[in-house]
């Protein structure tokens, strides 16, 4: 086997690459989005935010010098991103969908209009841990860059699990989004656990944009995001609202999404944009095989206005 | 069993709550108009009233959910103010509402820890799970703390809502229809309970109810409310049930039931063969329900709610596809789809109208027209309506049936729930009805709306209606039906009639045993 060239068996290994990088905006929007549902109220606008974090972090990096104070930066305009929602849902007779979308197209224009200068430059970017350091194969070496901002995701969400059954705050987060009467009936304040909940969700995406602008594809541009924000949306239905299954869908959705390069770089281009449609058609298939016309989704928290 | 001058327990724990004089006005109607209450510590006390007499504007006020404009609450003979619900629970108050209050989907544990005035920040469940172990077994009552409340029967569910008042120190109870929910059975083991605690003078106790079987059981003293006044209070002992409505409805006349005309005929007009369905999760509600319904006769189904009786009104008003087993009308394979419905004269009274069966946004006037909007003479060809017929179609319902509205024009949420419900008996009774299915037909009505309604369907009953009743209330059961089934967890367990039933055995019935 030649160095650099590994022939079929560089299939898996893309697709393991792709699970890693790829996935980690999904497993950040994912979990943000997970705690936000967990509170009764679905956040649409994560797009936007996403977006608008990916070119907060660019700018910011670029400006600074410090990658780091990017992803902190995204993750404070995400969270003013989730604030704005969860405040202006939490006024009477408004839908959080239609908020959601608003602040989708809101985010992405304020993103393109503030990002404008910041296209052209090269900021510093995120540093990567190198995991493949015993291995001599180059593509084996790359595939193992990992992203330390994918590991903290990784730990993330079973603290996220744990949080939200062991600590006072994730218990009343998920007593809000089972049941507004009972939360009321026990003196908690709903409109203000949703805000916060909101506003750390929000949090979240914007540093798993981030991560979109300073690691992979690693500049920013329009194009920067292909909708990861709203898929993400629904990788949380699909995780059945558990921040560990959430994980593996990210996972899932990333290996899927390298299916189609890696078969192209082993000269199977036939059926190209097919295989690049395999991450949706995967999620489908699983969708409408794990669903039931006749009953609610399992899991799904009782207060979320799209379950009810 | 109700001892007038029961002597006060040795070792009195419970404090004493009065309400001085309350009053509270909404805009210019006054819901409380002076009342005043004395709960003795250690007392049983019921509140009795007709829906609308002001006993949840008292206890509101009360538990300060509500202002009062006027009067005072003392516990113990102090004055207290009381301005949120979080305040009468440092006060020793505790209510258990009627609806249940506990999250489903968390285990009782889980409940009632989080209903603490303080929770640490990290919860060690395996503590806290000792340490409410340790206090269930200084209570007479036994719940499944690690069950989810979904997973728990509606006497369990009660319970854990009492135990969770109590786990919050609470020494001053108020029962809002505590037992609307359970059976017979259930009802008095869970007053007997907290009686019993009262008895040994650990809990001052108030229950609002209607059922004069558990105040005359179960209470010490007896507080009755009527139009937001005080209509009379003082000892069980010095009352029977019939000073006790008449205190309750004061002197106006009530309809008498419409008299049952000739017996049921042997022509079964609705058949109901093996039907299953699922709930709303997907679990099986009904089991194989085999229940027939002839021409002239009034089938009562009983049960507790929640083993399987909307599932079955649903599938018979075609909003819910059954999993098997099939429903005949006139001999008929009927789908419940608007084909069928108009050939058989298939009616329906569901539950909480407004959501079942009216679209609340729209007039009166197009409430009622849904049955034959689409038909000669509210519509031309099938499909041109003629909205002034239909105004004069609702007027004339709206005289005959006496629905208060302000013109056929308002739209139907803005009408009482009594008069909802009259519209929608007007819409489903004003035609030719061969079949009828009605589900808790006057729940929540006062005295002469459920006189009225009653009355209507036995009307209906008399010209040949086939009617099947599911109710909650087993004495509308009683006196309405022909024929009693007892439904329980999605099958029919039993069958009577009202003049051979035995009310223990319903009541066995009922809890599934």
């Amino acid at each position: 086997m030649d160095d650099g060239s590994l022939g079929w068996w560089g299939v898996p290994l893309a697709v393991l690459a792709g699970a890693i990088r790829i996935s980690t905006p999904f497993l950040f929007v994912s979990l943000g989005e997970c705690l936000t549902e967990k509170s009764g109220r679905i956040n649409l606008g994560l797009e936007g935010t996403l977006v608008m974090g990916a070119m907060t972090a660019y700018a910011v990096s670029y400006g600074s010098g410090d990658p780091w104070l990017g992803v902190l930066a995204a993750g404070l305009a995400g969270t003013a991103f989730g604030a704005l929602h969860a405040s202006i849902c939490g006024l009477e007779r408004v839908n959080d969908i239609a908020v959601g979308i608003a602040l989708m197209l809101l985010g992405t224009g304020l993103a393109f209009f503030l990002g404008k200068p910041f296209i052209q430059p090269q900021a510093p970017q995120l540093p990567a841990i190198s995991f493949g350091w015993w291995s001599g194969s180059a593509q084996v070496r790359s595939a193992l860059q990992v992203n330390a901002l994918f590991l903290v995701g990784l730990a993330l969400a079973p603290l996220l699990l744990w949080g939200l059954r062991n600590t006072r705050w994730g218990m009343v987060l998920r007593i809000v989004g089972e049941s507004a009467e009972a939360a009321r009936a026990m003196g908690y304040k709903i409109n203000q656990v949703r805000l916060l909940a909101t506003a750390c969700g929000g949090f979240l995406a914007g540093v798993g944009g981030s991560f979109l602008s300073l690691h992979y594809p690693g500049s920013w541009n329009e194009r920067l995001s292909s909708g990861q924000g709203i898929t993400a949306v629904a990788l949380v239905i699909f995780a059945r609202w558990d921040p560990m299954l959430c994980v593996w869908a990210s996972l899932l959705f990333g290996g899927a999404s390298a299916l189609g390069p890696a078969l192209q770089s082993v000269g199977v281009t036939q059926g190209y944009y097919l295989f690049n449609a395999a991450p949706y058609v995967l999620t489908l298939a699983i969708m409408i095989a794990t669903s039931s016309s006749r009953h609610r989704l399992a899991g799904a928290p009782a207060e979320l206005s799209v379950t009810r | 069993m109700n001892e007038m001058t029961r002597p006060l327990p040795a070792e009195i724990t419970a404090p004493a709550l009065e309400a001085v004089a309350l009053t509270k006005r909404f805009g210019a109607f006054t819901a409380l108009d002076s009342v005043s209450i004395k709960l003795r510590p250690g007392s049983v006390h019921a509140l009795l009233g007709e829906n609308g007499a002001g006993k949840s504007t008292l206890v509101k006020c009360v538990m300060g959910f509500y202002r009062p404009d006027d009067g005072a609450v003392l516990v113990n003979n102090h004055e207290v103010v009381i301005g949120d619900p979080r305040a009468a629970q440092t006060h020793g108050l505790g209510m258990v509402y009627q609806h249940f209050t506990l999250v489903p989907r968390m285990t009782v544990l889980e409940n009632l820890v989080m209903a603490r005035a303080s929770v640490p920040a990290v919860i060690d469940w395996a503590a806290e799970r000792a340490a409410l172990a340790a206090f269930l077994a200084t209570m007479p009552f036994r719940i499944d703390i690690d069950a989810p409340v979904a997973a728990l029967a509606a006497g369990d569910k009660q319970k854990a809502e009492i135990v969770k008042q109590l786990y919050l120190k609470a020494r001053i109870l108020i029962l809002d229809e505590p037992t609307s929910v359970l059976t017979p059975d259930e009802a008095d083991e869970t007053l007997g309970l907290i009686r019993a605690m009262a008895l040994a003078g650990r809990l001052t106790v108030l229950i609002i109810t209607h059922k004069f079987r558990e105040v005359m059981a179960f209470a010490d003293d007896v507080t009755v409310l009527r139009r937001g006044k005080l209509a009379g209070t003082g000892s069980v002992a010095a009352h029977t049930p019939d000073s006790l409505a008449r205190l309750m409805i004061g002197e106006s006349a009530i309809a008498a039931p419409a008299a049952r005309d000739g017996a049921p005929t042997n022509e079964v007009r609705l058949a109901v063969a093996g039907l299953r369905a699922d709930d709303e999760s997907g679990m099986p509600a009904l089991r194989g329900v085999d229940l027939q319904v002839h021409a002239r006769e009034i089938v009562g189904v009983a049960g507790v709610s929640g083993n399987g009786q909307v599932e079955l009104v649903q599938v018979l008003a075609g909003q819910r596809t059954a999993t098997g087993g099939s429903l005949r009308v006139h001999g008929e394979l009927y789908a419940a789809d608007r084909a069928d419905i108009r050939r058989h004269k298939v009616h329906c009274l569901p539950e909480e109208p407004l959501r079942n069966a009216c679209v609340p946004g729209m007039s009166v006037a197009e409430n009622m027209a849904f049955r034959c909007f689409d038909e000669a003479p509210l519509a031309r060809g099938g499909w041109w309506l003629d909205l002034a017929a239909m105004r004069r179609a609702a007027r004339d319902l709206i005289a005959r049936y006496r629905v208060k509205t302000t013109g056929p024009e308002a739209p139907i949420a803005t009408l009482s729930g009594g008069n909802v419900q009259r519209a929608v008996l007007a819409r489903e009774l004003s035609r030719d009805v061969d079949v009828l299915i009605a589900a808790n037909p006057v729940f929540g009505l006062d005295f002469a709306a459920v006189a009225d309604i009653h009355a209507q369907i036995v009307e209906a009953r008399n010209r040949g209606t086939a009617v099947l009743l599911v109710s909650e209330d087993l004495d509308e059961l009683l006196e309405l039906s022909d024929r009693l089934v007892v439904m329980s967890r999605g099958v029919i367990v039993h069958e009577t009639t009202p003049a051979a039933a035995d009310l223990t055995v319903i009541g066995r019935c009922m809890a599934g045993h």
